[in-house]
């Protein structure tokens, strides 16, 4: 893994977006004051008319991108995760949800990977929020080649989505030939002694988890699990049953998130030993990316550590 | 589209049926909001039967007018309006917040005909309009936005946001219609959180702003009609009203914000009412 090319999926939307945008003369882009740290600020450039920058002010850009799309357009909303998911939650709620409308949420620093700016610019509760909301679309795509895509999908699904972003760079794991469908998640590999669901930038760290494990002579499936809402119940029920234990792995609080997800369908359809790792009850704190998800316990070494235990408990049976 | 141009009795007569209808509706309901929906029933009238290009047999027309009423409570007022003006027949009205109405107890966009945007929590109405009036333009289509706020509502600060949004991009097809009834939920605005100089905060953020007795519809529909021709730059309206006007016993009183009428109180504004009709 360490010696893959690696790119912030931030800087793949921005992109991406473009090329749509070439395509499509519905597609505007909203900035709120981060668009040079989200390179949108190229778009602006490019399509001068449809680059609305709304300056600090991301309630009122929520609930105008709304208003833009009872009129046939579809918006891009490009801020932080912070912001976008919690600043605003009530104008994605009732203004977008609520009458499905057809705006895309773009929300990057998801998780830790605003390691440096601290607690206040690193959404780590977004998922959780944007996933409770009747009618959305939840995504954290792994790399920039499935970004790419998920920006595509994005626009040729009908309704709100939330697309979730990395600051950081992380490896590009794809080829332009994936397939990539909203609500269907990607084998990356196949196991037999459990298998890794991990969401976002998690999903290279689970590849990495799962090469660590085979040295030790256990076979791990990684699932890239980029749709959060609506899940895909069928792959987790799938692995579970294939393989008898889980893990999940995501940059996120473990409240309510792809942990509580897979968690909620295990329970329901198919129960197996489950072991989440995640942020646990926890602000985090300023420092870089990857130091950061060793000290609370989200590094591939973790995720790991978790496989082993998911295993020994396979046999174990839970009574009173 | 709808061509004839009502004179202004016709809009008075219309928006005394319109106040009816409000009473009527809210009394059935057992639960609603009389005095802000009394208290805009004038502005609304002007817009929907006079101001606005519409189609009620399309309410889906793309080059249509848009209205929003951001101050969402009030909607047996756009309701009234809206099936007085043909978009669903008069009868839905008893059905007002009842199980499986289109009716909802605040506007929602989906589910009711003719209404443009969903809205209830305040304060955002305006940040609506502003998207409808930018993707107008995008989209190459000469239409104007009506934002209808309450006095109370622009202590949100969002509204503010959107004010100032709205000058930098210089949207001459966006009006704010603000119902200046004095009240709020829990009292009067002045009381629980100032909002004056309202014209001059307006002004100082590049609003074109317009002050009228929001009760005259001869000087409504003069001032609606100038602004949607002439404007070069968004404008306010501050319409000065009387919260439950109409109704003498409920207007300028705080608890008409938020109840029904009983029966015998319904009975009463409407006998008040229905004199205003015949005179
Ligand atoms: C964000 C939000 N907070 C609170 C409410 C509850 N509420 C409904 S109406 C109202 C008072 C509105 O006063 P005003 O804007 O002056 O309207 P009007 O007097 O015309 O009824 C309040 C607080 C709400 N609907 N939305
Ligand atoms: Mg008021």
């Amino acid at each position: 893994m360490a010696d893959m090319p690696t790119y912030p999926t931030r800087y793949a939307y921005a992109e991406a977006v473009q090329e749509l945008a070439a395509a499509n003369p519905d597609v505007v882009l909203l900035n709120a004051d981060v668009a040079k740290s989200m390179r949108t600020n190229e778009f602006a450039e490019r399509f001068p008319d449809r680059e609305f920058n709304f300056g600090i002010a991301e309630q009122n850009m929520m609930a105008a991108a709304a208003g833009m799309a009872t009129v046939g357009l579809i918006p891009f909303v490009s801020t932080y995760a912070v912001f976008a998911s919690m600043r605003a939650c009530e104008q994605v709620r009732t203004m977008i949800c609520y009458p499905r409308l057809n705006v895309k949420i773009a929300a990057s620093h998801g998780g830790l990977t605003p390691g440096q700016d601290g607690v206040t610019h690193q959404g780590l509760e977004d998922m959780a929020l944007m996933r409770s909301l009747a009618g959305m679309t939840v995504i954290q795509p792994a790399d920039a080649t499935s970004t790419r895509k998920a920006v595509w999908a994005a626009a040729a699904h009908p309704g709100p989505v939330y697309l979730r972003l990395t600051r950081d760079p992380v490896p590009v794991l794809y080829d332009d030939s994936l397939q990539f469908e909203i609500g269907r998640a990607i084998t990356l590999r196949d196991g037999e002694d459990a298998t890794i669901i991990a969401i976002g930038d998690m999903v290279a760290l689970a590849v990495e988890a799962a090469d660590m494990l085979e040295a030790e002579g256990l076979e791990v499936g990684v699932l890239d699990m980029h749709t959060l809402k609506p899940l895909d119940e069928a792959a987790v029920v799938r692995a579970a049953r294939a393989t008898g234990a889980i893990v999940t792995a995501e940059n996120h609080t473990l409240f309510g998130g792809l942990g509580s997800a897979v968690a909620e369908v295990l329970g329901e359809q198919c129960p197996v030993p489950l072991s989440r790792v995640g942020l646990g009850n926890t602000f985090a704190e300023s420092g870089p990316y990857r130091e950061l998800l060793v000290k609370y316990r989200m590094s591939s070494v973790d995720i790991a550590a978790a496989v082993q235990t998911v295993v020994s408990r396979k046999d174990r049976v839970c009574s009173g | 589209m709808d061509t004839d141009t009502p004179a202004l009795r016709d809009l008075e007569r219309m928006a005394a049926t319109i106040r009816c209808d409000i009473i009527r509706m809210i009394h059935r309901a057992g639960a609603g909001h009389p005095g802000g929906a009394l208290s805009a029933a004038d502005l609304v009238t002007a817009l929907y039967f006079r101001v606005m290009r519409l189609d009620p047999r399309n309410p889906s027309w793309p080059a249509r007018d848009r209205f929003i009423l951001s101050k969402g409570h009030a909607c047996p007022v756009l309701y009234a309006a809206l099936a007085r003006r043909g978009y669903f027949p008069l009868s839905e009205l008893d059905t007002l917040r009842q199980l499986g109405s289109r009716l909802q107890g605040h506007p929602d966009m989906l589910k009711t005909p003719g209404i443009d945007m969903t809205a209830g929590s305040l304060g955002q109405g305006l940040s609506a309009g502003l998207g409808m009036a930018l993707a107008a333009r995008v989209k190459g289509l000469d239409i104007h936005v009506y934002v209808l706020v309450g006095d109370g509502e622009v202590q949100e600060g969002q509204v503010w946001e959107a004010a100032m949004a709205a000058t930098k991009w210089q949207t001459a097809n966006l009006v704010a219609l603000l119902d200046c009834n004095r009240l709020q939920n829990d009292g009067e605005v002045a009381g629980i959180m100032p909002v004056e100089p309202l014209a001059a905060k307006w002004q100082a953020f590049g609003w074109e702003v317009r002050e009228i007795d929001g009760h005259n519809m001869r000087e409504i529909v003069e001032t609606l009609e100038d602004v949607r021709d002439h404007a070069v730059r968004p404008t306010a309206i501050l319409a000065h009203t009387t919260k439950g006007c109409g109704v003498s016993f409920m207007e300028n009183v705080p608890g008409w914000h938020g109840r029904a009428p009983n029966d015998e109180e319904a009975e009463r504004a409407l006998c008040e009412l229905r004199r205003r009709l015949d005179g």
